[in-house]
């Protein structure tokens, strides 16, 4: 009977798929974002429910600086200036919010996400940011270099072909885009761990536990959670940067509002204000995503599943179905998430 | 008793002045709505004693402490600590000018460890700056003399063993205590303790009364508020009596508790409240 069931199944393929996805770029991209949202949720408990405006801002400040020729074209400079954007978000959102109660944080950070993602769109910046067609080759107009060219292969340290094993083999180009994502995911992750060891990690978790608290102890609460914004804004609009490497192209469909709550997702499967939580969280919420998603296609198309119950096209949305499912139940069962600290997640549940 | 101006040297009257004040208040006003919550002409509160705020509930002691903090802005006042015009600052300037306070709900930080909250307490600490947490050369100097100090103030107050534990596994009396510690870590010289008897097992009344005479033995002066006349008349040098807002008495304990004025708004009431019940 199991092998009976088993028959239409292909395991190999079936982990395969969810293996390779969970270390792929867009793992590192949403570790990136998660490691931001780390900082300002995690530790600093503010509620950034405007990830994704960090991220828009670092893939457009950077494709637009570079497809705009800015300053000689310099891949680094339009990076800078990917960041600079960001600091610029974080600025906007906190000068006005962050003297307010938490609740009116997040509905700035909601509010200028969709501000800038409609802005983007808007037919008066068609020459800047491509307007709804967004910018399809992120190229240097006067050069006519392609971003993703110079990335992929000029900077490309590794030979041509195909690396890997089993059913994890990458071309150089992936492989070398993964390479770069998954650094900047480590060193970021440093970053914050050695922040977070040192006094200054104190303030920002006092902030966090009671913001009046640290006024009294002579704090400058505002300028901390100024500072935290800035830099995890900052990380944050590197997924950004990573994703514009490996697509090669921007446009505000891949900023929609959702990418927000993915992060959320990925931040709470991993464990919140723990170091490694929103890495372990991407591998595990892309490893899920994937594995869910093949596991209802291969029922489908084995016929364990009749068509009529669930067809192939409906699949994407019950991956996500699943995936609410699984943050429910891991709320009610390991509420400190996949690395968190249990003792922490027990604290302050009456 | 400090050795300082002894303390029937001064007037027990309604805005006297004192030898020397370490904190004083002019026309400060605070309206909620209709409601004149504070209301004081002038108030002097002399260095290097012990200084209560009585009132019943309602008479303004909180929003006084809120006001004089920073936490709270007044309509109209001035206020001058220590020769330095604080009016109008933000509370963390005004912390770190050395008037530093404690809440009547206590502002434990429950998912740091007991050490951690202590450790917070220090001022001027150069890893709290951005530019070099990163390094730890530059701040791990420091680190190990506020380590030592928290270490020392936590054997004082009885919560060595507790060093490693989160706050939040504390107990009232305990969080109280805690705080009060955390407080003492940026060695301030005026201290506002916002009723730290509340919600205390008697058993550690009596060792939070004694932390706080220690404290002005040590120099500090100490402002408090407190509710329970009892607890009030053994321990304070001076008293201040609010009633809706205003200042209705000021004086040692002895004198006030022999001022009409106090009697009839102070007991008065608490009598005409246990009248309502029978």
């Amino acid at each position: 009977m199991i092998m009976n069931l088993l028959a239409g199944i292909d395991i190999s393929k079936l982990l395969g798929l969810a293996l390779r996805t969970s270390i792929g770029v867009q793992s590192a991209v949403f570790a990136l974002a998660a490691v931001g949202l780390n900082l300002h949720y995690g530790y600093t408990g503010l509620l950034n429910f405007g990830v994704v405006a960090f991220m828009a801002a670092g893939a457009y400040g950077m494709a637009i600086f570079f497809t705009q020729g800015w300053l000689g074209g310099s891949i680094l400079l339009a990076i800078a200036a990917g960041l600079v954007f960001a600091v610029g978000i974080a600025l906007s959102i906190g000068l006005p919010s962050l003297r307010l109660r938490a609740d009116y944080l997040a509905i700035t950070t909601i509010a200028i996400a969709e501000v800038l993602r409609i802005s983007f769109r808007s037919q008066r910046l068609l020459d800047l940011t491509g307007g709804p067609f967004g910018l399809p080759s992120i190229e240097d107009r006067n050069a006519e270099v392609s971003f993703s060219e110079i990335i992929t292969v000029d900077w490309n340290p590794i030979n041509d072909g195909i690396y890997g094993f089993w059913r994890l083999r990458f071309d150089e180009q992936t492989l070398w885009v993964m390479i770069l994502g998954w650094t900047l995911v480590l060193l970021s992750t440093l970053l914050i761990w050695g922040l977070m060891r040192s006094p200054w990690g104190r303030v920002i978790k006092a902030i966090r536990e009671d913001e009046d608290a640290a006024r009294a102890l002579g704090k400058n609460v505002f300028s901390y959670k100024l500072q935290s914004l800035i830099i995890g804004g900052m990380i944050a609009s590197l997924a950004g940067v990573t994703r514009a490497m490996n697509t090669g192209f921007v446009e505000t469909q891949q900023f929609k509002p959702q990418t927000t709550f993915f992060i959320w997702t990925v931040l709470i499967l991993g464990g919140a204000a723990s170091i490694w939580g929103p890495v372990i969280g991407a591998m595990a919420f892309w490893f899920i995503i994937i594995f869910v998603e093949e596991l209802l296609r291969q029922m489908v198309d084995s016929g364990w599943v009749p068509e009529a119950v669930l067809a192939s096209n409906d699949i994407a949305s019950v991956r996500m179905i699943m995936m609410g499912v699984m943050l429910g139940v891991l709320m009610i069962w390991r509420p400190q998430g996949l690395v968190g600290k249990k003792e922490e997640a027990q604290i302050d549940v009456r | 008793m400090s050795d300082s101006a002894p303390l029937n040297s001064f007037p027990a009257e309604i805005g006297s002045s004192k030898p020397d004040p370490i904190l004083t208040v002019d026309d400060m006003v605070r309206t909620f709505g209709g409601l004149r919550a504070v209301d004081i002409n002038h108030l002097e509160v002399q260095r290097g004693i012990i200084t209560a705020f009585i009132g019943p509930n309602g008479a303004g002691k909180t929003t006084l402490f809120n006001l004089i903090t920073g936490f709270d802005k007044p309509d109209s006042g001035s206020w001058v600590f220590d020769d330095a015009s604080i009016g109008g600052k933000a509370p963390h300037i005004i912390a770190q000018a050395g008037m530093v306070r404690t809440f009547q709900l206590t502002k434990s930080l429950a998912k740091m460890t007991v050490l951690d909250n202590m450790l917070l307490g220090a001022s001027n600490q150069r890893g709290e700056r951005l530019r070099y947490a990163l390094v730890p050369t530059q701040w791990k100097k420091q680190e190990r003399q506020v380590l030592e100090k928290a270490e020392d103030l936590l054997d004082r107050f009885n919560l060595a063993h507790m060093r490693d534990e989160y706050a939040a596994t504390l107990s009232g009396g305990q969080r109280k205590l805690l705080e009060m510690a955390r407080a003492l870590m940026s060695e301030p010289r005026l201290i506002l303790l916002d009723e730290p008897m509340a919600g205390v097992n008697p058993a550690l009344v009596e060792s939070l009364l004694q932390h706080i005479e220690n404290l002005r033995d040590e120099g500090v002066s100490v402002l408090f508020i407190e509710h329970d006349m009892d607890v009030i008349m053994g321990i304070s040098d001076w008293i201040v009596v609010l009633a809706e807002g205003r200042i209705i008495a000021e004086g040692t304990p002895s004198e006030v508790s022999k001022n009409p004025a106090v009697i009839d708004a102070y007991l008065g009431s608490s009598i005409a409240e246990e009248l309502k019940d029978v």
